[in-house]
């Protein structure tokens, strides 16, 4: 840039913050910030050393996956992620509707409106290892941890999501709905059903989408399902076993969104 | 229904798509209760019905929160601040150019540069933070370094997604301008497509970054450095107690690191 005939250095596209000063203060606290960050990171060197040689082995273990040793247990830990995912998906979004009704403002009288948001709050506020943690210690390991994991983190997701999509739905179509004498349960059906049913559709497969690969998580914790046959696998430095598990749940979720990407394409 | 043919009822669909409708809900529901009755197969009932009484227990033994522990979780939540800033720093370094390679208006090659582009994005996405965690503490050891690099490899993706929509969607105008200036490549990034796309980088970096605080509470589950070591470790000693003063300790930060995501996206987009 510096050979150009014209004094390149006196112009500059905007940046993103105008005033100079506060520029100068960001970039100092930056540093400041850099320094004592990486000042405190205890490195050592040796075991990282070490380390990348079984990186390397790891990464080639992605060209030699091992599907074959472990199949029962992959398909077992697979099975149980998948019926999961599905069941938890389910038993969230028909638990959120309501609850996703009720965080509505337009739709919802103060205190069921008080009552959605903090239900709303409350499953949104851990996340899922740790709602895992606690209801594996309730319900002892298993899916049955996983699915209410799933299950309660679905309506925290999809009940904001609703509300936020019913708050912003069109009041027009909904008067006039309720013009024609529509008792309570016909409004919602013929008035903010359809308004809001195309991001229902999209919602839900995004939901089922994430559910997937939280399930993935949750084993590791005790919830069952891939996440435990996975925290096996590297254990015991099974690294080709864990490579075959990781392509699959990537397969997965690649196809899950190509296959949502689709519906959605048709549904809106 | 109508009778005799005169009275004529509303419906909102036709039969053809009526009955499409109920196959459908069929296939759902008779999949929910097979995915059902697999882990009803899989569960322990007695401990089901044991829950609310564990429930009450776990509940009873997490109050009063055992305050004086607090004081032992500054280390670890600086540890976790750091997991999660220098992680997005590192992402979002590796993320821009692969998103560029992934535009289509600035690949070098759609037939060959592009799916690569697109296929780290999508493996770095649909691994969690605390699988990429599990993974890196095998090959690096347990601590810190482990934690930023299971948050860089989870972001990756996330920001080069947002990044790479965002180059596409550009005004493709600007760059003609430029161009015609003589640019050459480098320039018409700098000059046409980057001060196009800076709310974009500033605000999906922020965002991200206000995720990868709630990720990096828990990377020490597996051991991954931050303040989940310690809400490990109590678990393992059952001290519940403690268990409490450090979700209090994780939802304030999270909260407040929601705040600052909050505040400085809306004053970027």
């Amino acid at each position: 840039m510096t050979d150009t005939p014209f004094d390149a250095r006196t112009w500059r596209p905007p940046g993103l913050i105008r005033s100079s000063l506060w520029r100068w203060l960001l970039a100092v606290t930056v540093a400041i910030y850099l320094a004592s960050a990486l000042g405190s990171l205890e490195i050592n060197w040796l075991r990282i050393g070490q380390g990348l040689g079984r990186g390397v082995t790891f990464l080639a273990a992605f060209a030699t996956p091992d599907f074959v040793t472990h199949w029962r247990d992959i398909s077992e830990g697979l099975a149980e992620s998948l019926t999961m995912t599905g069941a938890a998906t389910v038993i969230g979004i028909a638990l959120s509707l309501p609850i996703g009704l009720g965080a509505a403002r337009n739709i919802a009288p103060m205190p069921v409106y008080l009552f959605c948001r903090g239900v709303v709050a409350l499953s949104r506020s851990f996340q899922e290892v740790i709602l895992a943690i606690f209801f594996v210690a309730m319900f002892g390991f298993g899916p049955f941890a996983g699915l209410v994991t799933l299950s309660v983190a679905t309506i925290g997701f999809f009940g904001k999501l609703l509300a936020e999509e019913i708050e912003a739905m069109d009041p027009v179509q909904a008067e006039a709905v309720q013009a024609t004498g529509a008792g309570w349960l016909q409004w919602i059906d013929y008035a903010v059903t359809p308004q809001v049913m195309p991001r229902i559709i999209g919602l839900s497969l995004y939901r089922l989408d994430i559910n997937f690969r939280e399930s993935a998580v949750v084993g590791i914790v005790g919830g069952g399902g891939i996440g435990a046959t996975l925290n096996t696998a590297f254990d015991r430095y099974e690294f080709e076993t864990a490579a075959a598990i990781l392509l699959i749940i990537i397969g997965i979720v690649m196809l899950s969104e190509y296959l949502s990407g689709l519906i959605r394409a048709r549904v809106q | 229904m109508a009778g005799d043919g005169e009275l004529l009822v509303w419906r909102r669909r036709t039969r053809a798509r009526e009955l499409l409708v109920w196959a459908g809900w069929l296939l759902g529901v008779s999949l929910f209760i097979f995915c059902w009755q697999t882990i009803a197969a899989n569960t322990t009932w007695y401990f089901v019905a044991d829950a609310p009484r564990v429930a009450a227990d776990i509940g009873d033994r997490m109050v009063p929160p055992k305050w004086s522990y607090a004081a032992k979780l500054w280390g670890p939540l600086w540890d976790t601040i750091n997991i999660a800033t220098l992680g997005t720093i590192l992402s979002v370094l590796l993320a821009t150019p692969i998103a560029f390679l992934a535009a289509t208006n600035t690949t070098p090659s759609t037939r060959f540069v592009r799916p690569l582009a697109l296929l780290i994005i999508v493996s770095s996405r649909s691994i969690n933070s605390l699988i990429w965690g599990l993974l890196l503490v095998t090959i690096i050891g347990p601590g810190v370094v482990a934690g930023i690099f299971a948050i860089t490899f989870r972001s990756i993706g996330f920001v080069a997604k947002l990044l790479y929509e965002a180059i596409e969607e550009i005004d493709q105008r600007q760059v003609e301008a430029i161009a015609a200036t003589g640019a050459n490549g480098g320039q018409v990034i700098t000059f046409a497509i980057w001060p196009q796309i800076l709310p974009a980088f500033a605000g999906t970096s922020v965002f991200r970054w206000d995720i990868n605080i709630r990720e990096s509470t828990v990377l020490g589950l597996v051991g991954a450095g931050g303040i989940g070591l310690e809400l490990q470790a109590s678990i393992n000693i059952v001290a519940w107690q403690q268990v409490s003063v450090i979700l209090l300790a994780i939802l304030s930060t999270v909260i407040v690191s929601e705040w600052v995501s909050a505040k400085v996206r809306h004053a970027v987009i």
